[in-house]
């Protein structure tokens, strides 16, 4: 299943420009699993901590959530707090 | 754990205002914080800290300390783990310098001896040879070419070609095109701003108590916001496995992000093994100051494009944090929180996160937010004055709202901002008066909030009453908002819940208390974990009854049958189970773990008035009202604290507080007479207005409050006083000498 991943501005330098890519993925963890196999110098990113939003839906840690391919689907810089 | 329609308003016992469980002991000195832990054949533990900005550590000469009368261990970095990679290497660096001293204040060593007296002069016996370099504490001077270079290696792949090497990384996001938005405008503003470092300044310093034995087991007692990460970093730091050290978690004199890290407890724990006994440490003020985490400070270019109706049409924000020594300062929160409150089709922001000779930032209330809304609104208020617009309309035109897409990228469920913005303006507060010489602020404020990984286990007792545990440390309240929300669903009295902040080796994972995550995502786990227990209680019942288990429902305390199906019997409180549950099946307990991913964001919106004395620069916050979304005020005399808190920091925050450094890269200020934060006499009663729109990822519709409280204020108070002195003030805080030098340039140019 294919889902459409948009990325923060700043990955283009390291997706060859693109802002938005697919991949074939079912669940969060699945997505930055093969973001990493398509894009290997997202790689250090991912490792380093990343969130996704999920229609709105700010998934901070968990990689068993189900994606859907009308999901819009954003990763973002790991959320913590004070 | 989705909404439960069932339950967002008929609440018994949540949104009530009992006492809190903790209270007594807390007034009456019983409660037991980081400096009361005592253990036989203590030692007391001091530390040595660079007194240069930047310098090269040459040699350690440990060897009079040593032989100093009662000095058991001496431990310099060769004492800790090698080879570590990531945050792990960041923090153990900061606690104990390796190659270099990177700010004044870093440790360098750290002496065990068998009295504080004598630990204290201890440190002056090591010997410690230095070879001074540069040193560079000005976030705009750490960027530019000719800076001194702290660590080539630190910088990560994000950093676009070109950057000095305290750049460390970069981030960029947005959407539109900003352009031709600022093509579309009728006004344009750009400005520049600059923050100072701020402390959290809670009035506990660190302390522990740490045993390590030749087994490689360890205890450690400490006051921090989250013993598992606590024991996760210390084990990392003096090398050995994770689940051999326990970690309780003290009572906490004040955290507010500043203690989601550790300073002295890996030392500790290295210097009782090193003594093979316990040792206490406890962080002197000026240490606290010199070498734990205050927030970063800060360099912002923000540029707003308004029609004059007050849309607007495209927005740019560039966000330079430096945070001290190490990767770290929170610049994609800045970027991400600065333009979430308002609907935006053309937006752009960058974040910088640079290193500098400070000491390692750490998270305070909604990290990286306040610095940039104060730049933000602080324009949007700019262009409201030119254009002639009423700053709440203004706002309400472009607010966000569910389905928005977000200046960070995803579009909001359902959010409060709206609800907050209008509350403000029907407040009798936005109408009332003004002196001669006042100006009134407003300010939105936006934080995301968190869920993270949590464990709660509930056991009911034999006389009916509940023992609750929970794993995230109580810094505003908890136990009481936990104790509340298990009253709710067991249906007993609060007064029946005792709640307990469980160690390390007694309850699953716990994330930190941090994100505004403890009444969301504890409390969802208390309300799963009750409910476990509720339908256990009701098994039991059936059997009593001798009816199927879906036959029986909870109500008020009781099971009941659920209708005349299923029998004629009497409604059967809790604690008439619980007597016998020995003989009827064992002790009932409730559990839940899980990470809880529903956290929902908030808004807030502040109004202020302040007035200038323009002969001295004094400046004086005359009324202030804080009007938050809470989704759902579980206690609500602490959700209204958390109000007065964030309002009360951001005033220090926008007047008084700073880090000071001297030419010579030293702090000038480190005790709290130098470093003023707000007393009771500089604040005015803090108005609040609680605003429930329910969280959908929560059973009662809670969102945090934690933070978002600190985010407006910084802008909101610039506003009134840029108002009431009648020139913008671009230079947080707004001290006197600030605020003269300000009016001064102005009768210059005018």
């Amino acid at each position: 299943m294919k889902v459409e991943v948009h990325l923060w501005s700043g990955l283009r330098a390291l997706t060859g420009g693109l802002e938005k890519v697919e991949v074939e993925a079912s669940t969060t963890g699945e997505m930055l699993q093969a973001l990493t196999a398509s894009y290997p110098a997202l790689g250090p990113v991912i490792e380093a901590g990343v969130s996704v939003a999920v229609d709105g839906r700010v998934i901070a840690s968990s990689l068993t959530e189900p994606l859907r391919p009308e999901n819009e689907i954003f990763l973002m810089q790991r959320l913590k707090g004070g | 754990m989705a909404l439960d329609d069932r339950k967002t308003t008929d609440f018994k016992f949540v949104g009530t205002r009992p006492d809190r469980p903790d209270g007594l002991d807390k007034v009456t000195g019983r409660a037991l914080f980081g400096a009361d832990a005592y253990a036989p054949g203590m030692l007391h533990g001091a530390i040595v800290r660079s007194p240069h900005a930047h310098a090269r550590i040459v040699r350690i000469d440990t060897s009079k300390a040593e032989a100093l009368d009662g000095v058991k261990a001496v431990v310099t970095r060769a004492d800790f783990a090698k080879g570590l990679s990531g945050e792990f290497s960041f923090v153990l660096e900061n606690v104990m310098a390796g190659e270099k001293a990177l700010y004044d204040g870093h440790a360098v060593a750290a002496i065990a001896a068998s009295s504080a007296l004598i630990a204290r002069d201890a440190v002056k016996l090591v010997e410690v040879e230095y070879e001074i370099l540069p040193h560079v504490t000005d976030v705009d001077a750490a960027m530019a070419q000719d800076a001194p270079v702290l660590n080539a290696s630190y910088a990560d792949a994000s950093v676009p070609a070109g950057h000095h090497p305290n750049v460390v990384r970069y981030h960029d996001s947005g959407h539109g095109d900003v352009e031709a938005g600022f093509a579309e405008a009728d006004l344009v503003i750009e400005d520049s701003f600059k923050t100072e470092a701020t402390h959290q300044g809670y009035i506990e310093p660190h302390a522990c108590l740490a045993t390590l034995g030749a087994d490689g087991k360890g205890e450690l007692w400490c006051s921090t916001q989250g013993h598992w990460i606590a024991q996760k970093t210390c084990a990392a730091l003096v090398g050995i496995e994770t689940s051999q050290l326990r970690v309780t978690a003290s009572e906490i004199g004040g955290g507010f992000g500043g203690k989601t890290t550790v300073f002295v407890e890996p030392v500790a724990l290295a210097l009782s093994r090193k003594a093979n006994r316990p040792v206490k440490v406890v962080m002197n003020r000026s240490e606290v100051f010199r070498a734990t985490g205050p927030t970063s400070s800060t360099s912002m270019d923000i540029r707003i494009g308004m029609k004059k109706d007050g849309t607007i049409t495209a927005a740019e924000g560039i966000y330079r944090l430096q945070g001290g020594a190490f990767p770290g300062a929170p610049m994609e929160f800045s970027a991400m929180c600065g333009f979430a409150p308002y609907a935006l089709e053309n937006v752009r922001q960058v974040g910088y996160d640079v290193i500098s000779n400070r000491p390692k930032q750490a998270a305070y209330r909604a990290p990286g937010a306040p610095m940039a809304s104060f730049a933000v609104e602080s324009v949007i208020d700019e262009l409201c004055n030119k254009l002639g617009l009423d700053p709440i309309d203004t706002r309400l035109k472009n607010a966000s709202r569910e389905g928005t897409k977000a200046s960070y990228g995803p579009r909001f469920a359902r959010i409060g901002l709206v609800e907050t913005l209008e509350a403000a303006k029907a407040h009798p507060h936005y109408s009332a008066p003004l002196e001669p010489g006042q100006g009134r602020g407003v300010s939105c404020g936006f934080w995301f909030n968190h869920g993270g990984e949590t464990s709660v286990s509930m056991s009911l007792s034999e006389d009916g009453t509940c023992q609750l545990a929970v794993g995230t440390p109580d810094i505003g309240g908890s136990r009481a908002s936990m104790a509340l929300m298990a009253a709710e669903v067991l249906g007993i009295p609060y007064e029946n819940i005792r709640v307990t902040i469980a160690d390390t080796a007694t309850l699953g994972y716990n994330d930190v208390s941090h994100g505004s995550r403890v009444t969301y995502a504890s409390g969802l786990a208390t309300i799963k974990a009750a409910q476990d227990a509720v339908a256990k209680l009701s098994k039991r019942a059936a059997a009593k009854w001798g009816i199927p288990e879906d036959a029986v429902y909870w109500e008020d305390g009781c099971a009941k049958p659920s209708g005349a199906n299923a029998g004629n019997f009497d409604p059967l409180p809790l604690a008439d189970i619980t007597q016998n549950m020995g003989a009827t099946g064992g002790p009932i307990s409730g559990h839940f773990e899980a990470t809880p991913e529903g956290a929902g964001v908030s808004f807030g919106t502040h109004i202020v008035d302040a007035e200038v004395d323009p002969e001295t620069g004094k400046t004086a916050v005359v009324r202030y009202t804080v009007i938050q979304d809470a989704g759902k005020a579980i206690h609500p005399t602490y959700v209204e604290g958390q109000f007065q808190g964030g309002a009360a920091q951001g005033i220090g925050w926008a007047l008084n507080e700073e880090y000071v450094y001297g030419e010579d890269g030293r702090l000038q200020n480190s005790i709290f007479l130098d470093y003023r934060v707000p007393v009771a006499s500089d604040l005015p009663m803090i108005d609040t207005v609680i605003v429930e729109v329910p969280n959908p990822g929560h059973p009662y519709g809670v969102r945090g409050v934690g933070e978002t409280g600190i985010v407006p204020p910084l802008a909101a108070i610039a506003n009134a006083v840029s108002a009431a002195a009648g020139v913008r003030l671009r230079h947080l805080p707004m001290s006197p000498p600030r605020i003269l030098a300000a009016l001064k340039a102005k009768a210059h140019e005018g």
